[in-house]
């Protein structure tokens, strides 16, 4: 966590009062989690009223899914499609799967090119057929690191009248993300990527989208999530969030030399490894700044991730959900890699505290790992 | 030494890798993933892959502060111990896959895979005893004689056995408990696991019928060779089971019937009284020798099934993949399939696998 946004939490811990109380205590928490509504949106480029806060990614995603399909379905009942990437978050990816299993939806995935990316046209024809409730595309995909055309997939989505969702999660920390000039009607931001805590996030709704809530309660933030507010945890994410976008051009150049220190390290170490994607020196725009996805054939990501960690550099297979029983990463697999060379990916994440130092260690580890794993993962 | 402690989620395992950890080795938790369903919770207290086991281990290490991972042999497992077990069963016999486990996925594919890692050994929770030898590390009995499970560890060689710690094989099972309640850990009272860990709910025929289909077939008298009723399939027959035959026991004399042999290609299961069931004589192949191989006639201890009592015997190895034994009384329901292991004192000579029995 960033120390500013530790200190708010610590700070606004120690204060007792419920935000939905009408008691002093209660109106001191309320005007705390409202100026933080104001700082959030402010520095997101939407109003105040547009910020729904959540516990986090997970819940916004699921909220923006299911709340935008129940709400348009109960306006008609034709309006029974849902449109996602197919190499969307879990959070995305598990609501519609939910919503086809349970409710019968009829889903168009939207395959991504060999780089990553999702094409408008893509989208069009996705919807060209009428019926979708809502299309959801992440904004910067967390595995991989791409970063969609979402303003123009957001302007597709509106010509055919359809709400659009995008997953920013992984985009505030580095890219210039402004939810007015997206265009997009619904937008999920987690605190714990920007370096506030975790438990805290916000669904970035525009005051017209169609949203019922999907868990009822005492109606709080706009009748569509109900619950308790935490005050303390919203403050942070404004504090973090400020300091984030702040600092945020500076921090992505950093970020982006690091990142292309070391794919260039990585892929000049002659041992076959590539990056998944696509990726062009110096450029942010269509991949974060501070994501290195990597492939090395002929090796197992856990025989990987283990070697790493025991030489001191920790980073993970795929998402860090799927830690436990390795799986090849739904996203490589949709970009088009085998499954061998999906069982192969490393994703180094790059963030603030990360260092020219912590990358040159990297690369000197990595002959010694790689050829390692390479003896372990012909054996099974 | 750097070693890889197999953690099941078990009460033994957890013990077992915190004991390499007191000695003072370098110690990483590996847990197998020998699921390929492994998204379901546990069915029963029989399971030991379920993602709950996994979650048990993980605790046992987060409490010991050592790193700790999945590692997915799933397809493996797969091949080398259910399939294999499904065709033993298909061909009449009567397979023991821990054993297949433990020559194959634990002291095979994780061992391999820790060693080609830089690990020097894998330390398992079983419960038997590695001394050094003079002529290189001997594989002995537990000394708690109720949970010796030397017996499934015979199949590992000498290079297997080189890498191999059991730090149990000293102890008896309520120490273990006991200690793993003194170190705090979750799964002190956990009950032991059953049976085979990939059919949950205990009922091997059904999870074979389930496999290979219905095969109906006939029950034949051993004696008389009468057809004397019909069953489902072969496979789910073993030699020296009693219950099961579906068969009106007063139109056979009163006397209760026995398995006495399952013949798979013509689908017939033998039947006949317990008298019939003794053998003294049995033929094994696929030798696998824990120590240098015993050359010609040998008078030596010979255990045939996992929880079975050992017999004096005189085995004669015979070219390098058959060994004759000879057993100083007959035993009954002795499965083809199954191993013969051969002892010395305590020690494990090696084993074979089951191919024939008979009088000798």
């Amino acid at each position: 966590m960033l120390p500013a946004a530790l200190e708010a939490l610590m700070e606004q811990s120690a204060v007792v009062g419920n935000p939905s109380s009408l008691h002093t205590s209660g109106r001191a928490a309320r005007a705390v989690v409202e100026e933080a509504r104001e700082r959030i949106g402010a520095a997101l480029g939407a109003r105040p009223s547009e910020v729904v806060f959540t516990s986090g990614g997970t819940e916004s995603d699921n909220l923006a899914v299911k709340g935008a399909w129940l709400a348009r379905r109960a306006i008609d009942p034709a309006l029974d499609g849902v449109v996602a990437s197919s190499i969307e978050h879990h959070a995305v990816l598990d609501p519609v799967e939910y919503l086809a299993a349970a409710r019968g939806v009829h889903v168009t995935w939207l395959e991504p090119d060999r780089c990553g990316h999702i094409g408008v046209d893509t989208l069009r024809e996705a919807l060209a057929p009428g019926g979708v409730a809502v299309a959801s595309v992440m904004w910067a995909n967390n595995e991989v690191g791409t970063v969609q055309p979402v303003a123009e997939l957001a302007a597709v989505a509106r010509e055919h009248g359809v709400p659009f969702h995008t997953d920013a999660v992984q985009a505030v920390a580095h890219l210039p993300v402004r939810f007015d000039e997206s265009g997009a009607d619904l937008m999920t931001v987690s605190a714990h990527k920007i370096g506030g805590p975790v438990g805290v996030g916000a669904l970035l709704a525009r005051r017209d989208a169609p949203l019922v809530p999907i868990a009822h309660g005492g109606g709080q933030e706009r009748q569509v999530r109900s619950g308790t507010l935490d005050a303390a945890g919203i403050h942070s994410f404004a504090v973090a969030l400020e300091a984030t976008v702040a600092g945020r051009d500076v921090e992505a150049k950093r970020v982006l030399a690091l990142r292309d220190r070391l794919i260039e390290g990585a892929v000049r170490l002659g041992l076959g490894i590539t990056v998944s994607g696509c990726w062009t020196a110096g450029d942010g725009t269509r991949r974060v700044p501070g994501n290195a996805h990597l492939v090395v054939p002929g090796c197992e990501g856990d025989s990987l991730l283990y070697l790493l960690d025991a030489a001191g550099v920790e980073c993970s297979t795929g998402s860090a959900c799927q830690a436990g029983v390795p799986q090849p990463s739904h996203v490589l697999l949709a970009m088009g890699l085998s499954e061998a060379e999906a069982r192969g990916a490393l994703r180094l994440s790059l963030g603030r505290t990360s260092t020219e130092a912590d990358v040159d260690a990297f690369l000197a580890a990595l002959p010694a790992v790689v050829e390692r794993a390479r003896r372990a993962g012909g054996l099974l | 030494m750097r070693v890889v402690a197999a953690m099941s989620g078990g009460v033994d395992s957890a013990v077992a890798a915190a004991r390499m950890l007191d000695a003072g080795h370098e110690v990483v938790g590996v847990h197998l993933a020998l699921s390929r369903s492994a998204a379901t919770l546990r069915e029963s207290a029989r399971g030991c892959c379920t993602i709950e086991d996994a979650g048990d281990a993980r605790r046992v290490a987060d409490r010991l502060g050592i790193p700790f991972y999945v590692w997915d042999l799933a397809s493996r497992f797969e091949r080398d111990v259910v399939e294999d077990f499904v065709a033993e069963y298909a061909a009449g016999r009567t397979p023991n896959p821990c054993l297949r486990c433990n020559e194959r996925i634990k002291f095979a594919g994780l061992l391999d895979k820790a060693v080609a890692l830089g690990f020097d050994a894998v330390a398992t929770g079983h419960y038997a005893r590695v001394v050094e030898g003079a002529s290189g590390r001997e594989l002995h009995r537990a000394v708690d004689a109720a949970k010796d499970q030397s017996y499934v560890l015979g199949v590992l060689d000498a290079d297997q056995l080189a890498r191999a710690f059991f730090p149990l094989g000293d102890s008896t099972k309520p120490q273990v408990r006991e200690e793993a309640a003194a170190r705090g850990f979750s799964v002190a009272k956990k009950p032991d696991s059953h049976d085979i860990c990939f059919i949950p709910d205990g009922d091997t025929r059904a999870w074979l019928t389930r496999r290979l289909g219905e095969r109906p077939g006939e029950l034949v008298d051993a004696v008389s060779g009468d057809v004397v009723g019909a069953h489902g399939g072969a496979h789910g027959f073993t030699v020296g089971q009693r219950r099961g035959l579906g068969l009106d026991r007063s139109a056979l004399d009163g006397e209760p019937r026995y398995v006495v042999s399952v013949d798979a290609p013509t689908n017939r299961v033998v039947i006949g009284t317990a008298e019939l069931l003794g053998v003294d004589l049995v033929e094994g192949h696929h030798l696998r020798w824990c120590g240098p191989a015993p050359a010609g006639e040998v008078r030596v201890g010979a255990q045939v099934r996992a929880h079975g009592a050992e017999v004096a015997a005189t085995a004669t190895v015979d070219g390098v993949d058959a060994v004759r034994v000879v057993l100083d009384e007959r035993l009954r329901g002795v499965a083809p399939g199954q191993s013969v292991v051969l002892y010395e004192g305590t020690r494990v000579v090696g084993s074979a696998t089951i191919s024939g029995t008979g009088r000798a």
